[in-house]
């Protein structure tokens, strides 16, 4: 049986998104300021001046299941970490639980520096697989903050409990974090670890917010709409409840 | 010849992805069909990814090895203990005892401490939260994280008076934000898979 649900949701946002991206394109959105993300814009700067590193970890989320899409968002940001890094004389490294994302983010690289005109930068080991199972990703990814002259590491992905070692290398070595998860446990602890946390949906903002085009601002508008809509969806399945037709 | 590259690519991934979600939502062969068949083919590619990512971490630490990087050292045993592992794996199967021993001797072990270091530093990081930022959310995250842990953790006097009120009430402000996290995650992933799908991300490379 065909799901006309689904389909109508997702044809609903594919024609929102199209509306809003052309709406976008004359008039950029006004953001509301996060805390997190004006960091990590500052943390771009900085890196490139002071000849630091951007550590940028990407989880071990599965492109086969719904945990990619964080994986996906993560893969955005690099790219515009890496076109705006460029310059610098120590590029950004990412690092994935994940052979599939560990290939993507290489290929994300190649094409930041390539769109930046800097291919030449580009080094194959700066896109690592640290590790296949959580606890050997985050014992792989915990000396990067310690061994590679790191200013500030970018933790944006699906990890699970593990993201608290990561965390904590990068609270040990002084580096600024800036950490988002779709994981419940790790959006927990990166509450308690991380000076400024990126709660939920913020997760998939990075690249409006590192002025990535038009069409990330709109999915942000798109995401506002629709969360209108279960919001009354829900009001509307609970007063229905309540008056015993539902 | 790049850009013919970085069109055929694009062209292939979001081909793919419209049929794979077509078939999903339509399930009207052939699209159901095609849409294992793609899966199929992803999920051989994926496997084969493997063995690149387990290259690339080999290149990263002979890297580190040659240029004699802080950790080199730490990198040679990785290298020389995968080099094993897998050699043993090839020969003697996955359900060999020397595969089963290498398991059960060093990567539970390994684990199992891990996992004891990751309650230390969780317990650590809940005790620097006040000092690193004082809110009211951060108050409101401690005292609901210290309820509920004793509320549900095992005590020498039993369980505690009132246990069953406190997981009711808690619980149910935790479970409604639960899922009001879920719902803006899963908003996110769509539109995020949209921005593939309509090729203005290319995680594959190309624009």
């Amino acid at each position: 049986m065909i799901n006309w649900v689904g389909l109508g949701l997702l044809g609903l946002a594919a024609i929102l998104l199209l509306v809003f991206s052309f709406v976008r394109r004359k008039t950029p959105a006004v953001l509301r300021r996060i805390e997190a993300y004006e960091r990590l814009n500052r943390a771009v700067g900085l890196a490139v001046e002071n000849g630091t590193r951007l550590h940028i970890s990407l989880g071990r989320g599965n492109l086969f299941t719904a945990r990619g899409g964080s994986a996906l968002a993560g893969l955005a940001l690099l790219r515009r970490i890496a076109e705006r890094t460029s310059v610098s004389d120590r590029p950004p490294l990412a690092t994935s639980g994940d052979a599939t994302l560990a290939i993507l983010s290489q290929d994300t690289l190649l094409s930041g520096y390539r769109a930046a005109g800097a291919e030449e930068q580009y080094r194959f080991s700066t896109g690592r697989l640290t590790g296949l199972a959580p606890f050997s990703y985050a014992a792989g990814t915990m000396p990067i903050a310690r061994d590679e002259n790191v200013s500030a590491s970018v933790v944006m992905g699906d990890l699970g409990a593990e993201s608290a070692l990561i965390a904590e290398s990068a609270d040990r070595e002084g580096t600024s974090l800036i950490a988002a998860s779709d994981d419940l446990s790790a959006q927990a602890i990166f509450y308690a670890s991380a000076q400024d946390p990126l709660i939920g949906e913020e997760l998939f903002a990075g690249g409006a917010y590192t002025g990535a085009g038009a069409i990330h601002e709109a999915s942000l508008n798109v995401q506002d709409v629709l969360r209108w809509l279960i919001i009354l969806g829900v009001l509307a399945g609970s007063a229905l409840k309540l008056v015993g037709i539902l | 010849m790049q850009r013919i590259v970085s069109v055929l690519s694009a062209m292939f991934a979001i081909s793919a992805g419209i049929f794979v979600l077509l078939g999903y939502f339509v399930p009207v062969e052939p699209l159901p069909q095609l849409r294992g068949l793609l899966i199929d083919w992803a999920v051989i590619i994926a496997s084969m990814a493997v063995l690149v990512g387990i290259f690339n971490l080999i290149a990263v630490q002979m890297e580190k090895i040659r240029t004699r990087q802080k950790g080199s050292s730490y990198g040679a045993l990785l290298v020389v203990a995968l080099i094993l592992t897998f050699g043993f794996g090839l020969l003697f199967g996955p359900d060999a005892s020397v595969m089963k021993f290498a398991v059960e001797a060093v990567i539970i072990p390994v684990e199992a401490t891990l996992m004891a270091i990751l309650a230390v530093t969780l317990i650590y990081a809940s005790i620097r939260l006040l000092r690193r930022r004082v809110d009211m959310m951060s108050v409101i995250f401690l005292i609901v994280a210290v309820v509920f842990l004793l509320a549900l953790m095992p005590t020498p006097i039993g369980p505690i008076p009132g246990d069953w009120l406190i997981i009711q009430f808690v619980g149910m402000f935790s479970r409604g934000g639960a899922r009001g996290l879920l719902i803006g995650i899963a908003l996110g992933t769509l539109l995020t898979g949209l921005r593939v799908l309509f090729g203005a991300d290319r995680p594959y490379g190309g624009n």
